[in-house]
């Protein structure tokens, strides 16, 4: 188990896969199923390789995903 | 305590307004991103930044954002720039314009404002095309696009933007596409810091328009072509106008020093209330 979070917020998310296609190390996966809003919100299926780059956030146009942010980069604050 | 699942830049959209209205993949929210970024790592106070911006998709970037804020007419978001600077030029003020708004109606206010060398940022969102009226071909598209306007391919060679406002006086200007987050924020810390006028030209998509009617259905697709034409400015310097065809040049085209308008302007008024008269510059009616 990895000791961060990567969350899509399914009320944001508009299902335009950016962060599927961009992501580096292929951590989040097309979703087969609609949610209530008809958008097929990406899953973080292999959160295990996220380097915690942050490219996903930065790219995703909704402002819909959080990535912990590293905790050595937190206490340099 | 329920943690926090906020996204970082949460904290400074109105949330009651979201999800934006902007198509899904648009890159009006990437360069909303890129704009809190380079505002956090230019140090900028927040409570200081007034964003402004004139008529389309993109111009409507501001509303979303927790800070002063002006929507005005179409073209015409540097003039309101300017006399918001002047007013106080304490304001951060920032202008979020799309390629029609600056280069087609507005293209004079935006040459002029590089002119004087006005102490404000202005974050051109160039995607090639007008989103916001369905299509039409606007004066950056590139020679033989598609648009509802031009059926057979655009017949006129597009705007060289950052060429542009670099020729007409601007002291910082950069290009980036929303492929290059990283870049892009960075050119606009420093277009953010920069004590005149900042051109940062953003290339985007919209894939509803653009993409759709040039073989790119999907901002994925998109976001492709732009990372794979993209070259960065050094290298494209030594090729050839043959060689460079259909490629996008990336990175800084200008970044120096000049004397800033909102300072002249206050040096002006200072030298008037001191001596009655402005001691810089001689009337041309004085001895009338
Ligand atoms: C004076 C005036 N003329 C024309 C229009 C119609 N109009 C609205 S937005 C727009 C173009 C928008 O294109 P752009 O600035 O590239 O923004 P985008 O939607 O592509 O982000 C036009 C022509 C208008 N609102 N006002
Ligand atoms: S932070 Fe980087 S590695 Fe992790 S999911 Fe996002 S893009 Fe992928
Ligand atoms: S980039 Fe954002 S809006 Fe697009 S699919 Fe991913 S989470 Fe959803
Ligand atoms: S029409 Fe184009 S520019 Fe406007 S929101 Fe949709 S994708 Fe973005
Ligand atoms: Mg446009």
């Amino acid at each position: 188990m990895v000791d961060f979070m990567i969350t899509v917020d399914e009320n944001l998310c508009k299902g335009c896969n950016i962060c599927t296609e961009f992501c580096p190390r292929k951590v989040y996966q097309e979703s087969g199923i609609l949610n209530k809003k008809g958008v097929h919100v990406p899953v973080p299926e292999n959160e295990d390789k996220c380097t915690q780059c942050q490219l996903c956030v930065m790219m995703c146009p909704d402002q819909a995903i959080k990535v912990d942010e590293k905790v050595d980069e937190k206490d340099d604050k | 305590m329920v943690e926090n699942r906020e996204n970082r830049f949460m904290k400074y959209l109105r949330k009651d307004r979201l999800p934006h209205i902007f198509c899904a993949g648009c890159g009006n929210g990437i360069i909303m991103n890129t704009f809190f970024n380079g505002m956090e790592l230019a140090e900028v106070d927040f409570d200081q930044v007034v964003m402004v911006s004139g008529i389309g998709c993109s111009s409507r970037i501001p509303g979303y954002v927790k800070c002063d804020s002006l929507h005005t007419t179409h073209g015409r978001p540097i003039s309101f720039a300017t006399g918001i600077k002047l007013a106080n030029p304490e304001n951060e003020v920032v202008v979020f314009t799309g390629d029609g708004d600056a280069a087609a109606i507005g293209g004079n206010h935006l040459i002029h404002g590089a002119r004087r060398n006005i102490n404000i940022t202005v974050i051109c969102i160039n995607n090639n095309i007008y989103g916001m009226t369905g299509g039409q071909i606007s004066p950056t598209s590139p020679q033989g696009s598609y648009g509802s306007t031009a059926p057979y391919g655009a017949l006129e060679r597009p705007f060289n933007l950052s060429e542009m406002v670099k020729a007409a006086g601007a002291t910082y200007v950069a290009r980036w596409t929303t492929a290059q987050p990283v870049q892009l924020s960075n050119a606009i810390k420093k277009a953010l810091k920069n004590k005149g006028f900042s051109f940062i030209e953003v290339i985007s998509q919209c894939p509803t328009y653009f993409g759709r009617k040039n073989r790119m259905r999907s901002p994925i697709e998109m976001l492709k072509w732009m990372k794979e034409e993209s070259i960065v400015k050094r290298r494209a310097d030594k090729l050839s106008a043959k060689e460079l065809e259909g490629k996008i040049i990336v990175g800084e085209f200008q970044n120096k020093e000049e004397p800033e308008f909102s300072d002249k302007v206050c040096q002006l008024l200072e030298a008037q209330c001191t001596t009655g008269k402005p001691s810089s510059t001689r009337s041309a009616y004085e001895g009338d």
